[in-house]
């Protein structure tokens, strides 16, 4: 078992190499397809700003800090979709049963369903959403300490893993309901469309729900909080956004539980 | 006539097997629906009256948008997805030795998706949205025909738009690209990403005169009574718009299938 996971990163490696290879053998359609990526994914932020030609303050955030907001989401999502979005694609597989060929490979099924048709064009909206990253900390006027930065960077990869379980819970998921993919879409860019504002407009319930049931404040809501010194809705302590590792760390058990239970119960089909 | 009418109908009860699917995506687009609705309220709060709108109408915008998403096929749609895949593969031949017009037939397997859409993935996420929001409603019968008439239009905008990517096949033979493209012009064109009349200056003005705004935005304005010009000049944009498109797709139609070689014996 141990040899099995520790084994799986080289595996994985391996596989994504394969997809990154096969994508490079027509360089000019890449680069065409990773530009159209990044201005596609960018569009959100496009819109933040087309609004602030209206306003100059967003439920109390001003463009460089909505930036930061939009940056960390965009980041976030945008890593865990490259490294583990093609699982979604896993109904389909269990519907016309070729995700049998994945359980007779010598490669754990999780690592060949994430790996599968690995897009690096996917790497687009992490690009643009780093490009936003540098213009709003070039614009903000926040007191960086060596805490600051390091807890910003930490809570980036903790919220990549956040969103990246629930991709793995949406998956598992699909074993049961194969046609249900855009379920998790809610969850998966839904989050993500919603973490690119200051949580509070959408009121208290909702805030409640995204700490509590789905814990997409935990990505970058209350780390972002926490670096530009605001108070946390709720009445939670400010230091909340230092629990995101912790929360990304939970969520990894769920998802993992939850891909076993889904793979216990795959049946292949027949006629 | 009949026959249209007969792929029409196959094509609407096509969509109509995939059930979980689109409780799915109607559940999808409610959950965007309340995270827009959170957005605008803002957005309004902040500066009231934006664009002419007040939060009832931004509200009713938020809805309708979510609504009329997957049957105008903003992001593009299964049927003109498949005719592209046909040109790209050479399946196209088939549709070609059938007697009966391609444009027609693929604008009838279009219709009736979209009317199965309409009906659910237009109608789950409305009724939702009205149920939990004070929302707008067109008054009387004449505004709701407008309101018909506009959506028709709309769907016939957009098949002419996506008709014209599939076919570009014939010529680039990476169509991928070109989808991109129109994905990217339909998405910030549209009023999707935000209505544009919160567009400033003359991105705004553009905005509202290509025909991406004849598939989102100039419907919706039909809904609401707030087209600048009025209901009836918004109508006539959309006819200039869907005579144009439909035009080029004929014309299109018959050079393509002018130079097309069938391999093979």
């Amino acid at each position: 078992m141990v040899e099995r996971v520790l084994r799986a990163p080289a595996q994985y490696w391996m596989l994504i190499m394969m997809w990154v290879r096969s994508s490079m053998a027509y360089p000019a359609s890449f680069v065409l397809m990773l530009c159209s990526s990044m201005v596609l994914t960018v569009m959100d932020f496009v819109a933040i700003v087309l609004m602030f030609s209206h306003i100059s303050s967003f439920g109390g955030f001003s463009l460089a800090e909505m930036a930061l907001l939009y940056a960390t989401a965009s980041m976030t999502l945008g890593i865990a979709d490259l490294f583990t979005g093609s699982i979604e694609r896993v109904g389909e597989r269990v519907r016309t049963g070729a995700f049998d060929a994945y359980l007779i490979r010598p490669v754990p099924a999780f690592v060949q369903a994430a790996a599968d048709g690995f897009a690096l064009r996917r790497i687009g909206r992490p690009l643009q959403a780093g490009i936003v990253l540098v213009f709003a900390l070039n614009r903000l006027d926040v007191d960086w300490t060596v805490a600051r930065g390091i807890m910003l960077l930490v809570s980036m990869i903790a919220g990549s893993v956040i969103f990246a379980a629930i991709f793995v819970l949406g998956a598992a998921f699909q074993f049961v309901s194969v046609d249900s993919a855009e379920l998790a879409n809610s969850f998966t860019y839904g989050g993500q469309a919603m973490t690119q504002y200051p949580l509070v407009v959408f009121g208290q319930q909702i805030v409640r729900a995204v700490t509590f049931v789905v814990p997409i404040a935990f990505v970058n809501y209350y780390p972002v909080l926490y670096v530009l010194g605001k108070p946390a809705p709720l009445g939670l302590p400010s230091w909340i956004g230092l629990l995101s590792p912790l929360v990304a760390a939970v969520m990894v058990a769920l998802a993992s539980l939850a891909w076993r239970a889904g793979l216990r119960r795959y049946r292949s089909t027949g006629s | 006539m009949g026959v249209y009418w007969a792929i029409a109908v196959r094509s609407f009860r096509r969509f109509s097997t995939y059930r979980i699917a689109t409780a799915s995506g109607a559940f999808t687009n409610s959950v965007f629906g309340f995270i827009m609705c959170g957005i605008y309220l803002t957005l309004w709060h902040e500066r009231p009256g934006l664009g002419g709108y007040d939060a009832a109408d931004a509200l009713t915008f938020v809805w309708l948008q979510q609504g009329l998403l997957m049957p105008v096929g903003i992001w593009g749609a299964t049927t003109t997805g498949e005719l592209g895949e046909r040109v790209r593969s050479g399946e196209i031949a088939v549709d070609l030795y059938r007697p009966t017009h391609l444009l027609l037939w693929w604008l009838s397997v279009d219709l009736g998706r979209a009317l199965f859409q309409l009906l659910v993935r237009g109608g789950i996420p409305l009724l939702v949205g009205a149920l939990v929001f004070d929302l707008k409603f067109p008054s009387g019968l004449l505004a709701w025909l407008a309101v018909a008439v506009g959506v028709f239009l709309a769907i016939l905008v957009s098949f002419g738009i996506r008709y014209l990517v599939a076919l570009s096949g014939f010529w680039i033979t990476d169509t991928r690209g070109m989808e991109q493209l129109a994905l990217v012009l339909s998405t910030f064109f549209s009023g999707m990403i935000l209505p544009l009349v919160v567009f400033p200056g003359w991105i705004g003005g553009f905005a509202r005169a290509t025909p991406w705004a004849a598939t989102m935005q100039v419907p919706i304005d039909i809904w609401l009574g707030r087209n600048p010009g009025g209901t009836g000049s918004a109508l006539l944009f959309q006819l200039g718009w869907v005579a144009v498109l439909l035009l080029g797709a004929q014309v299109v139609t018959s050079v393509a299938t002018r130079k097309v070689v069938i391999q093979g014996g």
